[in-house]
């Protein structure tokens, strides 16, 4: 395929996640700070942010393993996690967070067990999406084409 | 639309270069920055290195108060490091908050005039009004944008040593002027500051006097 079609392809691509929620306009401000100095800025961020989730999201189970839960342990990670989703504007893991924390709050452990299995799938939507976007933009650059303008 | 602007995103006009000044020998603006968050740190890093800023940046109040010389014996500033001009610290970090830290520069005679941003995803009112009295310069809502630290660095620069003074004169007044509306019940904090950070006008970030 060549760069045009790519192109479109991702600009189509993105203009869904943006409509599904998945990405909102943090995400823009990323894409702006990338230039030719740091031409894989939003791919290190975004690698940084899946690294840190991934780590996040297992202390989060853990927590929520033990007998005597410790609910400000398990809000102090959701805190975390909301900041840095925040950061690169994955919005519904962003919002599943928001969520999440206020039944921390309740202390309603059933609920911070479904929350922790949502955030965990839409963690693992938005990677499996975000590869994607990346894997286009690569193959852009393959086909000769300029990376995102 | 966002998505459109998200391909053909802007390139950053030609004269963003705020912070470093022109002509040689000239100093650079320095910042330091405080953030427990791997994400947050890297980000506010490209933030601030796209404005030509130096920056140095630390994961705990404590490393900040030792790159400032003002903990541990070791100084890793030096006679010849660059001075810092400005702090911008996050508020939630574990073991020191961005507000102790504030207390601490604050509280020293060779830092107290450096100004100190503070940042932070929770906009709770009583947190913004003991920041400000404690002087910090401006209370920043996170995700933090590359307007905010332009627009900073733009007021920090222009008339410098009176620009910080005249902010630090300013009381609280009782009332703030914010734009949020208080959560109803505790719960809600999160789902407050979260949907008003989406809005579509920006919430003024400082208490403006009335």
């Amino acid at each position: 395929m060549d760069a045009v079609h790519l192109k479109r392809q991702l600009i189509t691509f993105t203009e869904q996640l943006f409509r599904e929620g998945f990405l909102d306009e943090q995400f823009n401000q990323l894409q702006q700070l990338q230039d030719e100095n740091n031409p894989n800025f939003v791919v290190e961020v975004v690698s940084l942010f899946f690294q840190d989730t991934e780590r996040l999201l297992d202390e989060l189970s853990k927590a929520l393993d033990q007998a005597n839960l410790d609910f400000k342990k398990v809000d102090g990670h959701v805190h975390q996690l909301k900041g840095s989703s925040s950061s690169i504007g994955a919005q519904r893991v962003q919002r599943t967070c928001i969520i999440f924390r206020n039944y921390c709050n309740e202390k309603n452990v059933q609920a911070c067990l479904k929350c922790l299995q949502v955030v965990k799938h839409e963690f693992a939507l938005l990677k499996s999406k975000m590869e994607t976007l990346f894997n286009l933009e690569q193959q852009i650059l393959a086909a000769g084409g300029p990376p995102s303008i | 639309m966002a998505a459109a602007g998200a391909v053909l995103r802007q390139k950053l006009p030609g004269n963003m270069d705020i912070c470093g000044r022109s002509g040689k020998g000239s100093p650079e603006f320095h910042v330091l920055a405080v953030d427990d968050s791997l994400v947050d740190r890297k980000v506010i890093e490209k933030l601030l290195r796209s404005l030509s800023c130096k920056v140095t940046v630390v994961e705990s109040g404590s490393r900040a108060l030792q790159f400032l010389g003002l903990e541990g014996e070791d100084s890793s500033v030096g006679f010849d490091a660059l001075p810092v001009n400005l702090i911008m610290t996050d508020y939630s970090m574990p073991g020191m908050t961005g507000y102790e830290l504030l207390k601490k520069i604050k509280g020293s005679s060779a830092f107290r005039e450096i100004p100190v941003v503070i940042m932070s995803s929770e906009r709770i009112l009583a947190r913004i009004n003991r920041c400000l009295e404690e002087g910090a310069e401006e209370f920043l809502s996170k995700p933090v944008k590359l307007s905010d630290v332009e627009r900073l660095t733009r007021y920090l620069l222009r008339g410098e040593a009176d620009q910080v003074s005249e902010f630090r004169k300013r009381k609280l007044p009782k009332t703030c002027d914010f734009e949020f509306s208080f959560p109803s019940s505790p719960l809600s904090n999160d789902s407050d500051s979260s949907s008003s950070s989406r809005s579509s006008s920006p919430l003024p970030k400082r208490c403006k006097s009335v």
